[in-house]
């Protein structure tokens, strides 16, 4: 194992790397000319959206390239150690001695035919005893406050969960003691409250041994807790670095400011009294066998925005999946409008169909991809409205200018769209329909943080504009908080309460609302730890 | 219980299902006989009476769910019925029982089979296990587009190829392989190196691309990234890596191309005269000789089904989700 | 990936636009960047199906004419000899290509209307009828189909169509799980769900929802089952129990001519004979697999598609 000497030496340093990518049968330029310096003990957070090419950049720190990317040039040194020019042999050497890779999807990068304390050491037992190195193993599960860190170890990777495991993989990385850990989205697959503990049980034992790590994360939040300074990239070319405090406070450049622009949006609450659609008492049973909603009971005034909130599990898809009248209800019901609706979809007159829409979480799966923007937005209107032929195009050019897209995309297919643009697209075929209530289903969780923003904006706007009620699943109170009137808390399958804005979000609150709210990362880089010592002091 | 072992009696008592049904499907065959079969058999001459006799001896006047119970009783116990070759209008019965017909047969077939294998499965292996290490390489490329090009051809064409160069041409091999019961076991060998060989070039283009696939599939598992970013030599994430997870996808394959060698060896017989079972099913087809038929397909039949059996057993065996349950 | 950085507006999002061009531009770009197997493939395809078509006008004689000489040797009037009674090889050759490839056309096409059909069916219906049918099938897939094919052929006897139907419906088997399996990853789709919440008929949702994007790999698929038809009925066929004479076709051209390989020795073109309908069989699957291997390389991409 190495012993830790000469902190603030230059331990990692890249200079005008650039990264091709293989796709569509030519290279593209991936990452392009990035400089990176980190200094033994430093924490570096890698910052950016999709296609940034952070996932990229921090395997190049490695030297290693995944298959179907080439490092093509500049100059990556470890500790003195050429990377560039290094042979697979060479760096095999440095590879999970000296630097260790933390996976984003733990349950896949464990292979499952292996206990995990074979796996937690196998990289360390070149150079240490057998017995120590596992001994030292279940000291770094006790010191990631895994549970019964002695015998944990002997378990299969499936034999445990999500959290867990991505904390093993986090003890795999440190038992050789390497001087460097790129942890690569390591909570993006968490719940919030899983990810909390993951984050303090991963700062920590970074601290404790003083490891240099470089943590990368679409998620400003979480990058703030953890990171000493940041470097924001964007399409593979860096948009500016700063030390996280500094870059939270008084942050260069618009993009960067632009990362947290939802969190910066807060839409005043105005309360209503009139029921647009209610579901009242409803059990749900996929199967008949296993439940997965009891006495669920929400209401949703008109015209207003009701967040449906909670992790993964809690039953929120599955409410709208009974409101929409693909799960029948075993008892309870739906009322719309002052009238129980037909608990099955095929009952239900397609006037009643029209009225309630729904707009999808993934818009790349929502749409066709082998119809036309004209036909996927034209089919409600022909279908519901029975306009042809010119009144129809007509009215698709209108809605295309409610969700400010112009003419030109009438004949697009959906993969000539951007993410954000999709969306639009989604919103517009709901629209077409002239609906009274609009569900939404986690509609901007998979879209870029600026993309958000518009997205919410524009939804706001409509609602003003006809007076839609929306309905919106969510698990990200940031959203919540930029869109919602009311708010509805769920855990497994139940109502935790439902209330105002102002009610939910301000205490008293009841136990897990309290957990779920705390939870989310907050743009303060001393948050996690005030949260830890808070909980710890209870 | 175990879970592996609730899963393999699962999956046994599926494969005897399946069977079940097959034999019922094969025996139905006999019901979709046309009315005036007895005549086709027997010969325009066949008296009434003969007629008569013949089709009471196929049980055609019982119910047929005791049609085939009597049937599938008399199959388990080693009955197979009697061959409808050798009957004539006059009513003498020179017919012999299937199983006297069947069972020398059945072992020259299992020797052309087990010879092939031991060449074959080895040989695929290799190739696509060394093609998937080294992917896009000259090497992989060549075995690529050679195995493609291989695949597509008939059987008969490679054998044809292969008499023309070892046997007509060079006289290496002889081109017929009339083994008997009698032939000393290296002339055996010597006279089915050709139609071993043909079948060999067959299922090693299948055997090897399927494995290759199956291979790249496994390497690129997020848990191989893994292993090699720990630092894990090459070796050793092939063999403690992939190997304890490719056991499953390589006997689907081999079981996969063992049975399509089961099926292969049909037109091969034929070409070379091979006395196998395979010959002696088209050669019932031919006279209509519905017992032999029948027998011929349901021995068939119940290979393949078992060597699918086998793979999901071994797929079962080696899986750690089910071998270390939560 | 998006390639180049703009301020942010709705429409100035940068999606990937595709220059608008017709379908046959499009197929034209598409086979200027073909690699050589692939044109070779089309071509020899062409080719085929140009002497099937016009067997009567190319072929030299008639397809059942008998000449006094059996077994002539190659040349002078008969370019590749006569067979076993005296017919004339080349037209043989000719008028096989229209049998067989004929024939094995009308089989997979029709295997391709019951097992896809019903497959599609299964898919979406996903109660008893796909049990059901899923069951069945798994059966009928028990039995080796070649294994299978002698079995029915014995009992109905070896017609043409008989054969096309026998082959037909044990083909459909394996159309059957692929359809439904490529169906199904279709109707999982949220787009999907949003056409039954919109209220469209199963009808609708079929035709324009799953079937244009279940295509890419159903085409495919007719390539390789059609060569694996094209190869049952030419073993078939060699066995004795396929096409019948009178009828030209490859399977039992190389099983009348196979003794020919015999004498080698002696006259290396009479050895070839019984292998030129072989050759035949083999070039046109070849070709087949080489185009099918590059239209499965295009379609996987297709979302990348520029």
């Amino acid at each position: 194992m190495n012993t830790k000497s000469g902190k603030g030496k230059v331990l990692l340093k890249m200079r005008d790397v650039r990264i091709d990518g293989f796709s569509d049968e030519r290279w593209h330029e991936i990452v392009k000319g990035v400089d990176l310096t980190l200094r033994r003990g430093e924490v570096m957070g890698l910052i950016g959206e999709s296609g940034a090419g952070k996932s990229t950049l921090g395997l190049a720190a490695m030297g290693f390239a995944r298959p179907g990317c080439r490092l093509t040039s500049g100059e990556i040194v470890f500790d003195g150690i050429d990377l560039m020019a290094a042979s697979e042999t060479e760096k095999r050497v440095l590879w999970g001695r000296r630097i260790a890779y933390v996976a984003q999807s733990a349950a896949a990068a464990f292979n499952p035919a292996h206990r995990l304390i074979e796996q937690t050491v196998e990289a360390t037992v070149g150079e240490a005893n057998a017995a120590e190195a596992r001994q030292d193993a279940r000291e770094l599960y006790a010191s990631l406050q895994l549970p019964d860190p002695d015998h944990i170890g002997e378990r299969y990777p499936h034999q445990v969960s999500g959290g867990q495991l991505q904390r093993v993989m986090t003890a795999m990385a440190m038992s050789p003691r390497p001087d460097l850990i790129i942890f690569d989205e390591p909570t993006t697959a968490l719940d919030v409250t899983t990810q909390v503990d993951v984050l303090s049980a991963m700062r920590d034992i970074v601290e404790k041994f003083d490891t240099a790590a470089i943590y990368i994360t679409h998620d400003l939040a979480v990058v703030a807790q953890m990171a000493d300074f940041i470097k924001v990239l964007r399409y593979g070319e860096e948009v500016e670095e700063a030390p996280t405090r500094t870059m939270l406070s008084k942050p260069k450049q618009d993009y960067t400011k632009s990362l947290w622009s939802v969190r910066a949006l807060a839409k005043p609450e105005e309360p209503a009294d009139d029921i647009a659609l209610s579901v009242e008492n409803v059990d749900a049973s996929y199967g008949g066998t296993v439940k997965v909603l009891h006495d669920v009971t929400i209401h949703a005034p008109r015209g207003r925005t009701v967040a449906i909130v909670g992790e993964s599990g809690s039953g929120k898809s599955t409410t709208a999946r009974v409101i929409t009248g693909l799960l029948p209800p075993s008892t309870g019901r739906v009322v719309f409008d002052g009238e129980p609706l037909p608990a099955a979809l095929r009952d239900r007159s397609k006037d009643q169909l029209r009225r309630i829409q729904m707009i999808y979480q993934m818009a790349d799966t929502a749409m066709n991809p082998r119809h036309t923007v004209g036909e996927i937005i034209g089919r409600p209107l022909e279908f519901y409205l029975g306009l042809s032929g010119r009144k129809r195009d007509d009215r698709v050019n209108e809605l295309l200018a409610m969700i400010e897209l112009d003419e030109s995309f009438i004949d697009r297919l959906p993969s000539e769209l951007s993410g954000g643009q999709k969306q639009r697209i989604c919103i517009a075929r709901a629209l077409a329909a002239e609906p009274q209530v609009i569900i939404c289903d986690e509609v901007t969780s998979a879209l870029d943080q600026i993309v958000q923003e518009g997205i919410l904006k524009l939804l706001l706007r409509l609602q003003k504009e006809f007076g839609l009620t929306y309905l919106f699943i969510t698990h990200d109170i940031a959203t919540v908080k930029a869109i919602s009137d009311e708010i509805v808390v769920m855990y497994q399958g139940g109502v935790v309460e439902q209330g105002l804005k102002s009610e939910i979000l301000g205490p008293p609150f009841p136990d897990y609302t309290k957990l779920l709210l705390s939870s989310v990362p907050e743009m303060d880089p001393d948050w996690l730890t005030g949260l830890i010592a808070e909980r710890d002091g209870k | 219980m175990h879970p592996v072992v609730t899963t393999v009696i699962q999956r046994l008592a599926l494969g005897l299902m399946t069977l079940f049904f097959v034999s019922i499907i094969i025996f139905a065959s006999i019901e979709m006989l046309p009315g005036d079969f007895g005549e086709t058999v027997l010969g325009q001459a066949a008296t009434e009476e003969t007629v008569e006799a013949f089709r009471k001896e196929l049980g055609l006047d019982k119910p047929s769910y005791v049609r085939y119970f009597d049937w599938i009783g008399s199959v388990m116990s080693g009955d197979l019925g009697t061959s409808f070759s050798g009957r004539a209008s006059s009513g003498v019965d020179r017919s012999r029982p299937v199983i006297d017909l069947v069972a020398p047969r059945l072992w020259n077939t299992l020797f052309l089979a087990g010879m092939t294998a031991i060449i074959a499965v080895p040989l695929a292996l290799f190739l696509g296990i060394t093609a998937a290490l080294y992917r896009n390489s000259l090497y992989d490329r060549t075995v690529n587009a050679t195995t493609l090009t291989t695949i597509s051809f008939p059987e008969f064409f490679v054998a044809y190829l292969l008499i023309l160069f070892l046997a007509s041409l060079t006289q290496t091999f002889p081109s017929l392989a009339n083994v008997t019961a009698d032939t000393p076991f290296l002339e055996r060998v010597n006279k089915s190196a050709l139609p071993a060989l043909t079948l060999t070039l067959v299922i090693v283009a299948h055997m090897m691309r399927m494995t290759r696939a199956a291979i790249i599939n496994l390497l690129a598992s997020p848990y191989i990234e893994m292993a090699r970013l720990k630092g894990v030599s090459r070796m050793r994430v092939i063999l403690r890596h992939a190997l304890p997870n490719a056991w499953a996808p390589i006997a689907v394959v081999i079981a996969f191309n063992l049975a399509y060698l089961v099926v292969g060896v049909v037109v091969v017989e034929v070409v070379f005269v091979y006395p196998g079972i395979g010959q002696l099913m088209v050669d019932a087809v031919t006279t209509r000789d519905i017992p032999v038929v029948q027998a011929c397909a349901l021995i068939f039949a119940a290979t393949y089904i078992l060597l699918n059996l086998t793979a999901d057993i071994i797929s079962i065996v080696t899986n750690p989700r089910l071998l270390h349950p939560r | 990936m998006s390639e180049a950085e703009q301020d942010y507006s709705a429409a100035g999002e940068i999606g990937q636009v595709r220059t608008r061009r017709t379908a046959t531009q499009r197929a034209w770009l598409a086979l200027k960047k073909a690699p050589f197997s692939a044109w070779f493939g089309m071509i020899v395809i062409a080719a085929y199906g140009f002497v099937a078509i016009f067997a009567p006008l190319i072929a030299p004689y008639g397809e059942s004419q008998v000449f006094p000489a059996p077994f002539a040797p190659w040349g002078g009037e008969h370019v590749f000899g006569t067979d076993q009674i005296g017919r004339d090889v080349l037209t043989r050759l000719i008028y096989g290509a229209r049998n067989t490839i004929g024939i094995a056309l009308a089989t997979t096409l029709l295997a391709f209307v019951i097992g896809g059909g019903l497959g599609l069916v299964a898919a979406i219906n996903r109660r008893w009828l796909d049990q059901l049918l899923s069951r069945f099938v798994d059966i009928l897939m028990a039995i080796p189909s070649l294994i299978f094919a002698l079995m029915l052929l014995s009992i109905f006897g070896s017609t043409i169509t008989s054969l096309v139907i026998i082959i037909a419906v044990l083909d459909s088997t394996r159309v059957f799980r692929l359809t439904r399996a490529v169906a199904m990853n279709v109707v999982v789709m949220d787009y999907v769900e949003a056409a039954r919440l919109r209220g469209e008929g199963l009808g609708w949702i079929m035709r324009r929802e799953i079937l244009p994007n279940i295509m890419p790999p159903l085409v495919a698929e007719f390539g390789l089952r059609f060569c694996f038809v094209f190869l049952t009925i030419a073993a078939l066929s060699f066995l004795g129990v396929g096409i019948q004479p009178p009828t030209a076709d490859w399977g039992s051209m190389v099983r009348d001519n196979a003794s020919l390989i015999q004498f080698a020795q002696y006259d290396i073109t009479a050895a070839l004979t019984p292998l030129l309908p072989a050759a035949a069989i083999a070039l046109l699957t070849v070709a087949v697999n080489f185009v099918v291997d590059w239209f499965l390389h295009k379609t996987s991409g297709l979302r990348d598609e520029h």
